[in-house]
């Protein structure tokens, strides 16, 4: 440790630490641009310029080293004049057009300026003029505001793992741009917004919209991906405006995924369902609460005495809150049906994990020295985990993946076994018996780098999850993790995957499960934020069943595709206008409060599930506030979870012509980013493609770009092929959770293309 | 997209450096290519980017960065002149003068038939030779009278 | 008088490999291994003969080569900055030109005393000809065994490439010139870490001047303080001048450090057309500009130089005679810093434009009253505030020439037009 005194007072810090570092631990604040704790010192800004007795010129705080003994004064005259003089610098060229900048209010140049700023400027010459850049649906330019901090470059390079901007030209003419017309297309791009001190980079879905003192701020989490981010969701007359992140080292960090921080504007989508609607004669009526309700219960209440409450199924998503899925589960079993299941994607339910997480903290992935992903498309699927493993990358950890793409998700890659889907399992089988010396190709190269480490974990993504041997996947996964002694568990999926285990949202005895229902279709359905043909592992199969159906009850914030199967249609809130519960995938139990009051009609979910359990005469349904249903679940904190599973489930024959390699792509994963519209126009949100390796489209005769028929199952789909040359050999990786290949059958298994 | 003699040049740079850090031929294969091609378009960036396992925006930030490299197209012979002040004190702005007047361009334009660009250059570090200019990027004309190039510009085809 | 560098060199066709070895070339390598001097020895007398860098920033040398970690294992780099473009300097590359295997045979001496096995020297982009002739003088050593594995049946192996700059100035600041041998901009990097410590690629480096380099192996052969004896205390050896400007025989000069200036000019051929010497810059354009009078009376050495308020930098001795108005002159040296900043820290990009601008404007005589007063506030303000030292290299020409010659700043900005020409 070192001893180092600023401004008078006195403060130890481990060796290496900077200046500021020891500055920040004494809470004393030292003006800046350029230094952000989360990335590389590049000292060009110049704002932190101290003094430091003994040194002959001020010093930048951020890139000087503490040394024992040193005396820092960060506001002394010598100190002061430095800073002064760097903002007139920083101003001279700086439009000063605060009054028209969306930056205003929340600028750090503009905060800066008023204690280092001059009144006037001695400035009488020509300022520079800088041409915007278009950088894509969600960030805009400005500029001509720039300071050339590089926080937004350097974000790229190390964050993002991607270099999408640069400083080009050099000196007063260095501009800030991506190459050519390129836009920044990471899924973190928004981060560089937070990042940019200045107006240069804002958001461009939140232009002109308010200035940043007119909203006001609720903490809440994100309902997307397992990570459960933390949200500052801001507001203005009763509508989301804005999403940034609220800063949490142990999950988000102070980032957020595009996802993330710009789904919000799905919330405020014209797709939004206002008011309950029934369908009678074919013809969509909209009817008061009371009435859609008691319809539902009288139909539920018909389906049950005629056929049984077995003929009746509830299919939730993952994204739904902890309160609802628990009273949904409820109700359910309160009218006497097991039919219920939140794993939608899931097709193998042979041997179901008991309560599957991440087998250890979000923060212990740093610590980590060897890692195996199986079956992912880590960036997209975990924005923020994939981060967390490519920081970690860069100080040893080796990352090997089991996959049937080549994705290196802007992370090293040490060794990657590219299979089909349903060679999978027996890569891992050749892994595992590699670990005892044998072995040979990749499933070697994995096995000794796994062998070679100390902090060791094995890690399952959506894509095992949705495998048709998920379930041995999972169990030969976790032969590894034992043989090793590593840390074992699953990439959860979605907001709640694992909350639902939680509240036994799953069928118990004698119950169906999530393909089951849809194999056997039931004759009354309740549809919990599920879009079944888009939020399904079948999205053929699972369309065919609601169309046969006497009643499908959608609950659900939006007017999606259920206008033309369901009968009853009834807003519920999105997480935005609900309290509610997420807990993430190391079981971190957190809980939420509305931000803005339900749109329209809108209620509560859990709300509507009271009434709907006093309707069909439930015993336990009278509570008060959503509180009294977490009180029910009784969990908080961290809850305990569980990845073990009993028996080994039987190898599937291997699938000898061509396989679907199905994946949910990002901003598709659930109805809210669906409906976001800048989201939609990003590059990741691009129409879907057949996209097959230069092999399989020669055998195949078609070319990059064509238009080809697929088929599965039944089920037809026209798209373009496109070249994947990291593709397994004979598979076709084509997209789930899209509308446009929503008719074809399972995300894997065989599937047929052909040139049109 | 690089002619092959090209490339072999490249990689002869490429193995002046170690293994993992390619990168470090990034100013050589854009000399080389623009040698090929007479400037550096997008296209030619992208390529050497790909070819060095580099983001093509770090390739353009060097290539931006270094200004000998020729970001737009420019004519047959690219005429550097140096005017800073050591070539200044022996007469490099008259030679500025007589080379404008003589070509009917200023700096930074090219004939009307595409022959000659005309630059003003920075120090060449030949300072003794004052004044003088570089013939593209490669040949240095020094101690230039107005009659030195006349006979330089002559020899042009 | 003793020459080093440019001795028994005729008319520039005596640069080959068996010319070097007529005049003793590689002599100090092959005495090295012979009498199997340890890098210690070496180091030793090159610290005996208080040779300074010759690059600009005159610091020693041997005291340098003694920082590179001696027992670090893994790759260490060498490194030449033979990227001269800073005005009025054009001494490395005749040493390259004319003299290629001295240096080569130095960096050769360089890695041998501190361990490294591989070196490259970046040579400015603009000097193309002589780039190709250093290549071509690498492949000749390469094939007589001075470079490679095994060096003479030493067990020293030592391998040198040439980097070729394309037109940046700023790549002669050392950490620049690494960041672009990494492929990079040429953006300097903050110090600490030094390149001693972190250097080319992360790793433990050492960069000198070609003239340093070139230095080196007379200083062995001879002995460190017989090169000490050839100049003064604290500024041993010979030093190349770079004469330009308004001399009659521009060029470069190898003369004792410590001759006087006077001497200088008269070996120069003295002053063009007799006229009288206004003001010359001592050490190249980032050093402080003096009055002709003070000037002749200097002696050309490190210390004497930074007694009269300026450097002795690089050596590059620009003259200038009373035709030139020292506002102009400013005004282009003002651009060039302008022009060459690479953008990176904020005093230097904003600062060099600004300070150009007023220049320029009081050049074209819409100077204000107010206007020098500003110019010497922005250069206390950019002066030490910056990453590198390009930021001083542009303050100081303004500093200077208001200082010395602020009569004539002051007649343009009331009368918009020049005291020389009117």
């Amino acid at each position: 440790m070192l001893e180092i005194e600023i401004d008078g007072k006195t403060v130890s810090v481990p060796a290496g630490s900077t200046v500021m570092d020891a500055a920040n631990r004494l809470g004393i604040y030292v003006p800046h641009f350029c230094y952000h704790k989360k990335l590389s010192i590049a000292a060009n800004c110049r704002m932190c310029l101290v003094e430091v007795e003994k040194a002959p010129k001020p010093l930048p705080a951020c890139a000087t080293p503490a040394a024992n003994g040193m005396k820092v004064r960060t506001h002394s005259d010598p100190a002061v004049a430095a800073q002064k003089a760097v903002m007139e610098f920083l101003l001279i060229n700086h439009p000063l057009d605060c009054p028209i900048c969306d930056q205003g209010g929340e600028c750090q140049l503009q905060d800066l300026s008023v204690g280092y700023g001059g009144g006037d400027s001695r400035y009488g010459e020509e300022k520079r003029v800088v041409p915007n850049k278009n950088l894509g649906a969600l960030i805009s330019t400005d500029m001509t505001r720039c300071i050339h901090c590089t926080r937004c470059v350097r974000f790229g390079q190390e964050i993002a793992g991607v270099m999408e901007l640069g400083m080009a030209g050099r000196g007063e003419h260095s501009e800030i741009m991506p190459f050519v017309s390129k836009t920044v297309d990471s899924e973190l791009s928004g981060n560089m917004i937070d990042l940019c001190p200045v107006g240069a980079l804002t958001s461009k879905p939140f232009r002109y919209k308010a200035r940043g003192w007119e909203l006001s701020r609720r903490k809440m989490v994100s309902p997307h991906c397992g990570l459960g981010s933390n949200l500052t969701v801001q507001i203005k007359n009763n509508k989301v405006l804005r999403v940034l992140p609220f800063e949490n080292e142990e999950i988000n960090e102070c980032w957020l995924s595009d996802k993330d921080r710009f789904s919000y504007e799905g919330l405020n989508s014209p797709d939004r369902l206002e008011k309950p609607m029934i369908k009678q004669g074919g013809e969509w009526r909209e009817v008061e609460w009371k009435v859609a309700l008691e319809y539902v219960a009288r139909g539920l209440k018909d389906i049950s005495s005629s056929h049984g409450a077995s003929a009746i199924g509830a299919l939730a998503t993952p994204h739904s809150t902890l309160e609802e899925l628990h009273l949904l589960q409820k109700l359910m079993r309160g009218i006497g049906s097991e039919n219920i299941d939140f794993r939608l994607r899931r097709s193998d339910f042979r041997e179901a994990p008991k309560l599957p997480w991440l087998g250890m903290k979000i923060s212990e992935i740093a610590s980590l020295d060897r890692v195996l992903v199986v079956g992912s498309m880590l960036n997209q699927d975990h924005p923020l985990i994939a981060n967390r493993i490519r920081q970690a990358a860069k100080s040893g950890l080796e990352v090997n993946t089991v996959n049937p793409t080549s994705d290196n998700f802007r992370i090293k890659v040490a060794n990657r076994a590219v299979v089909s889907p349903s060679e999978m399992a027996g890569t891992l089988e050749a892994i595992l018996n590699a670990l005892s010396g044998k072995g040979k190709g990749e499933a070697r190269d994995i096995a000794q780098s796994l062998k070679s480490g100390k902090s060791v974990a094995i890690l399952l993504g959506n894509l095992a999850e949705q495998h048709p041997e998920a379930a041995r996947l999972h169990y030969l996964a976790s032969r590894i993790a034992e043989k090793l002694g590593a840390k074992f568990g699953f990439l959860g999926e979605a907001a709640n995957s694992v909350g639902g285990h939680l509240v036994k949202a799953i069928p118990g005895q004698g119950g169906m499960n999530a393909a089951e229902m849809i194999e056997n279709p039931r004759k009354g359905y309740l549809l919990w934020n599920a879009e079944v043909e888009l939020d399904m592992a079948n999205s053929g199969a699972a369309l065919a069943a609601m169309e046969r159906a006497e009643m499908v009850v959608a609950f659900s914030p939006f007017r999606h595709r259920a206008y033309e199967y369901a009968d009853v249609m009834l807003p519920i809130a999105p997480f935005t206008e609900t309290s509610g519960t997420f807990v993430n995938t190391e079981g971190r139990v957190q809980s939420f409060r509305g931000a803005v009051a339900p749109r329209g009609e809108t209620r509560p979910g859990w709300k509507v599930l009271r009434v709907l359990g006093n309707l069909l005469d439930v015993a336990g349904f009278d509570y008060e506030d959503s509180d009294s249903v977490m009180k029910e679940i009784g969990i908080s904190g961290f809850a305990s979870c569980d990845n073990g599973m009993q028996n080994e489930p039987a190898a599937l024959p291997i699938i000898d012509g061509l396989q679907r390699v199905g994946y949910v792509p990002i901003h598709f994963a659930d109805g809210i980013a669906r409906r976001a519209e800048a989201l939609q126009k990003t590059a990741l949100s691009s129409v879907p493609c057949a996209f097959m390796n230069a092999a399989l489209m020669k055998k195949l005769g078609i070319g990059e770009g064509e238009p080809v028929l697929l088929r599965q199952n039944g089920g037809e789909a026209r798209i373009n092929a496109a070249l994947d040359n990291g593709l397994a050999d004979n598979c076709v990786r084509v997209a789930s959770g899209h509308p446009l290949t929503a008719s074809l059958g399972a995300m894997f298994g065989p599937i047929s293309v052909e040139r049109l | 997209m690089l002619g092959s003699e090209s490339l072999k040049k490249i990689d002869k740079e490429v193995a002046k450096y170690p293994p993992d850090q390619k990168q470090s031929a990034v100013m050589a294969a854009l000399r080389i290519a623009q040698e090929e091609k007479g400037w550096l378009s997008p296209e030619t960036m992208g390529f050497v980017a790909d070819y060095l396992d580099m983001e093509p925006i770090a390739v353009f930030e060097v290539a931006s960065f270094y200004n000998m490299y020729n970001l737009e197209p420019v004519g047959k012979y690219k005429i550097t002149l140096c005017t800073n002040l050591p070539c200044a004190l022996s007469g490099a702005n008259d030679v500025a003068s007589y080379l404008k007047e003589k070509l009917g361009i200023g700096f930074n334009e090219t004939t009307a038939d595409g022959k000659i660009t005309l630059k003003e250059g920075e120090c060449f570090g030949s300072c003794g030779y004052a004044p003088v200019f570089l013939l593209n990027n490669r040949k240095m004309c020094g101690s230039l009278s107005f009659a030195e190039v006349d006979r330089i510009l002559a020899e042009l085809e | 008088m003793e020459q080093i560098l440019l001795k028994g060199l005729e008319g520039g066709k005596t640069w080959r490999l068996a010319d070097y070895v007529k005049r003793d070339g590689y002599a100090a390598l092959k005495k090295i291994f012979a009498e199997k001097m340890t890098p210690e020895q070496v180091i030793d007398e090159v610290k005996k003969s208080a040779l300074r860098g010759r690059g600009g920033a005159g610091f020693p040398t041997g005291l340098k080569w003694s920082f590179m970690p001696r027992n670090y294992e893994g790759d260490k780099y060498l490194v030449c900055n033979s990227d001269e473009g800073e005005p009025g300097t054009f001494k490395d590359r005749d040493i390259l030109y004319h003299n290629p295997h001295q240096l080569i045979e130095g960096m050769i001496i360089a890695a041998y005393a501190m361990g490294i096995k591989t070196g490259y020297n970046y040579i400015h982009g603009e000097i193309f000809e002589v780039y190709e002739r250093v290549d071509e003088a690498l492949e000749e050593a390469r094939a007589a065994g001075f470079l490679g594995e095994n060096i003479l049946g030493s067990g020293f192996s030592f391998q040198l490439h040439n980097h070729m700059g394309y037109g940046a100035y700023i790549c002669g600041e050392e950490t620049a010139l690494l960041e672009s041998i990494e492929g990079k901009k040429g953006q300097p990097r903050f110090k600490p870490p030094f390149p001693a410590s972190f250097g080319l690629y992360g790793k433990p480096t050492t960069i000198n001047n070609t003239e340093t380099f070139a230095s080196v192996p007379w200083i062995i052969l001879h002995g460190g303080e017989k090169y000490l004896e050839l100049g003064r205390p604290n500024n041993g050896g010979t030093k190349l001048f770079s004469v330009s400007g308004h001399v009659n025989r521009p060029g470069n000069y190898e003369v004792p450090l410590g001759t006087p200036f006077a001497k200088l000019l008269e070996l120069a051929g003295g002053m063009r057309g007799g006229r009288k010497l206004k003001a010359c810059i001592p050490g190249g354009s980032s050093m402080p500009v003096l009055p002709g009078e003070v000037m002749m009376e200097l002696d050309m050495d490190y210390d004497s130089i930074a007694k009269a308020g300026s450097y002795l930098g690089s050596g590059a001795v620009i003259i200038m005679d009373d035709t030139v108005c020292m506002v102009n002159a400013l005004r282009r040296l003002s651009y060039f810093y302008y022009e060459e900043s690479c953008g990176q820290c904020t005093p230097c990009r904003e600062g060099t434009g600004w300070l150009y601008r007023v220049v320029d404007r009081i050049e074209n005589g819409k100077g204000r009253n107010e206007d020098l007063d500003l110019l010497l506030n922005m250069t206390d303000n950019i002066q030490g505030r910056t990453i590198c030292a390009l930021g001083d290299a542009a303050a100081m020409p303004v500093r200077s020439f208001v200082k010395h010659f602020r009569d004539e700043f002051q007649y343009h900005i009331d009368h918009q037009k020049c005291i020389v020409s009117s």
